[in-house]
């Protein structure tokens, strides 16, 4: 079954006009899944909505 | 212990490859010697070991005699605290004339930089004299220190291994002799790390103390700049004369110059010092524990802390740093990405693929982890916590098991700084000399109290617990 990370990785690619050869695919993966399984743990962590990200801009 | 003797040749300049900066100034200031023969023998130093340490990329030796020359000049030289002092920059640092490489092939094509950043400059105008740029890792995303374009930085204690990174010819400088000081650039631990792995004593400064102006950037929310030393003096002096508010560093904070050296010998009487518990003791090398726990002892530290969610922190700067690097380097990816070294575009490439939202949750995480951190030093004035899971990793290694995982070594050498950088609090990296290879400590004060760090780091140094340990067998691999 063809893994939907391959897809995103050429869509992605695709969308932003950035080069991808075939033989750098397997450690953009890599480090696009370790990237995303950062990320999903601190979504995970739950804030309130009014919780303001760290840099805040000053008119 | 330094070594300033005279040579027994009476014409010959003192052997200064393990002097301090403030014993040079010192000396040079009195007339001992002069600013020429000290500069003269760091070049030939470094033309005798670059080959062994790959520390330097280029030596601005026709500079740094000019240089020498004009501080000899000076009648009254007890302004120059730094007076004669040989240092050395990242190569991430604008030097006049010479190409700003950050470690990159791609930058080898932009023009020479016009003048010196302001943290060269303020430098100088202390007494101190450039002697050249160092090797880093590419673009500064890196903990090992090893580059493909430039050759890896080694490791002084054992050139087989590596200095860590991305400061790694910094640290290689350094903790070889070369230089007595030197400044790197610190994201997620690039500062700390060498530090660690090279055996000699680093400072991170808080987040926006030290302009950024004149440097290459990585990420801009994470970037700070800050000294190698072997002496917790000299990271002072050096941190002092480097301080202060400058134009073109959005960060850069308003605060007035707060010299930290007079500070040093106050003694650790009165502070609370704790150690990092949970994440902090998880995953490290039994090196890592040993160092931690013989530092604490010293200081009769019994009290240990918990830095909340200290692993989520440390997911959300990996987090950042990828994506904030990504956008830096985003038009470089499309116009020259078989110019990067490969490890370093994959990552980037990723980086560029994440979805926005996850980005900005991580910033608003950013925001709570920096509340409930400041919250700890309500009850503490320090906190102690390793530097490296682990003593310098031979080059070229590229996996190493932390907690049971096997993990790849560039993106985890720095799993104990990237939660302490991730919120901008200072933090001195102190050398704890182990057998048969150093390791580090890190020393963490909350924001703006780098003079609280320092003051430890300093007591500890006096009570011979941390030191920057003097290589064997260096002077022969030259």
């Amino acid at each position: 079954m063809a893994d939907p990370l391959d897809d995103f990785i050429d869509a992605a690619a695709l969308a932003l006009s950035l080069p991808l050869k075939e033989d750098w695919k397997p450690a953009v993966k890599a480090n696009l899944d370790v990237t995303l399984k950062h990320a999903a743990f601190v979504a995970e962590f739950e804030l309130p909505d009014d919780a303001e990200p760290a840099p805040v801009f000053k008119a | 212990m330094p070594n300033l003797r005279p040579s027994s040749r009476p014409d010959a300049a003192p052997d200064l490859a393990w002097g301090t900066a403030a014993e040079i100034a010192a000396a040079v200031t009195n007339g001992g010697m002069t600013a020429a023969a000290v500069v003269d023998q760091a070049l030939a130093r470094i033309a005798k070991l670059n080959t062994a340490l790959n520390a330097f990329t280029a030596v601005t030796a026709e500079r740094a005699r000019a240089r020498a020359k004009a501080i000899d000049s000076v009648q009254d030289k007890s302004r120059l605290p730094l007076a004669g002092v040989p240092f050395a920059v990242k190569n991430l640092f604008d030097v006049a004339g010479i190409v700003t490489t950050a470690g990159s092939k791609i930058n080898r094509s932009n023009a020479a930089a016009d003048r010196d950043s302001p943290l060269v400059e303020r430098l100088e105008a202390a007494g101190a004299v450039l002697v050249g740029a160092l090797n880093m890792g590419e673009y500064a995303y890196d903990f090992t220190g090893e580059n493909v374009h430039d050759g890896p930085s080694r490791n002084p204690h054992d050139p087989a291994r590596m200095t860590g990174g991305s400061s790694g010819g910094s640290g290689g400088a350094v903790a070889g002799g070369m230089v007595p000081f030197a400044l790197g650039s610190d994201t997620n631990g690039s500062i700390r790390v060498p530090s660690s792995l090279c055996g000699i004593f680093g400072l991170k400064p808080t987040y926006g103390r030290l302009t950024r102006t004149g440097t290459f950037p990585f990420v801009f929310s994470l970037d700070h700049l800050g000294p190698f030393a072997r002496s917790v003096r000299d990271l002072a002096l050096t941190y002092d004369a480097m301080q202060g508010p400058a134009e073109g560093d959005g960060a850069c904070a308003e605060r007035p110059v707060e010299p930290v050296t007079q500070e040093l010998d106050r003694g650790v009487n009165g502070l609370r010092i704790a150690t990092a518990g949970g994440y902090f003791r998880k995953g490290a090398f039994p090196e890592a524990i040993e160092a931690l726990d013989g530092v604490a002892k010293a200081l009769g530290v019994k009290e240990s802390v918990e830095f909340a969610e200290a692993a989520r922190a440390r997911a959300a700067a990996y987090l950042i740093t990828a994506t904030e690097g990504a956008a830096l380097h985003l038009d470089r990816l499309r116009a020259r990405a078989t110019d990067f070294d490969p490890a370093v575009r994959d990552r980037l490439l990723a980086g560029a693929m994440v979805p926005s939202a996850l980005v900005v949750k991580a910033q608003i995480f950013r925001r709570w982890y920096r509340e409930r951190t400041l919250e700890l030093f309500e009850r503490v004035d320090a906190i102690l916590a390793p530097a490296t899971p682990c003593t310098a990793p031979k080059i070229g290694q590229t996996t190493f098991v932390l907690d049971g995982q096997e993990l790849p070594v560039r993106p985890n050498l720095g799993i104990y700084t990237q939660p302490i950088s991730f919120i901008g609090l200072p933090v001195v990296a102190v050398p704890v000399p182990l057998k048969p290879l150093p390791i580090g400590v890190q020393i963490i004060a909350p924001p703006w109290r780098e003079d609280i760090a320092l003051r430890v780091a300093y007591a500890l140094e006096q009570m011979g617990i941390v030191a920057a340990a003097r290589p064997i067998g260096l002077e022969g691999t030259a």
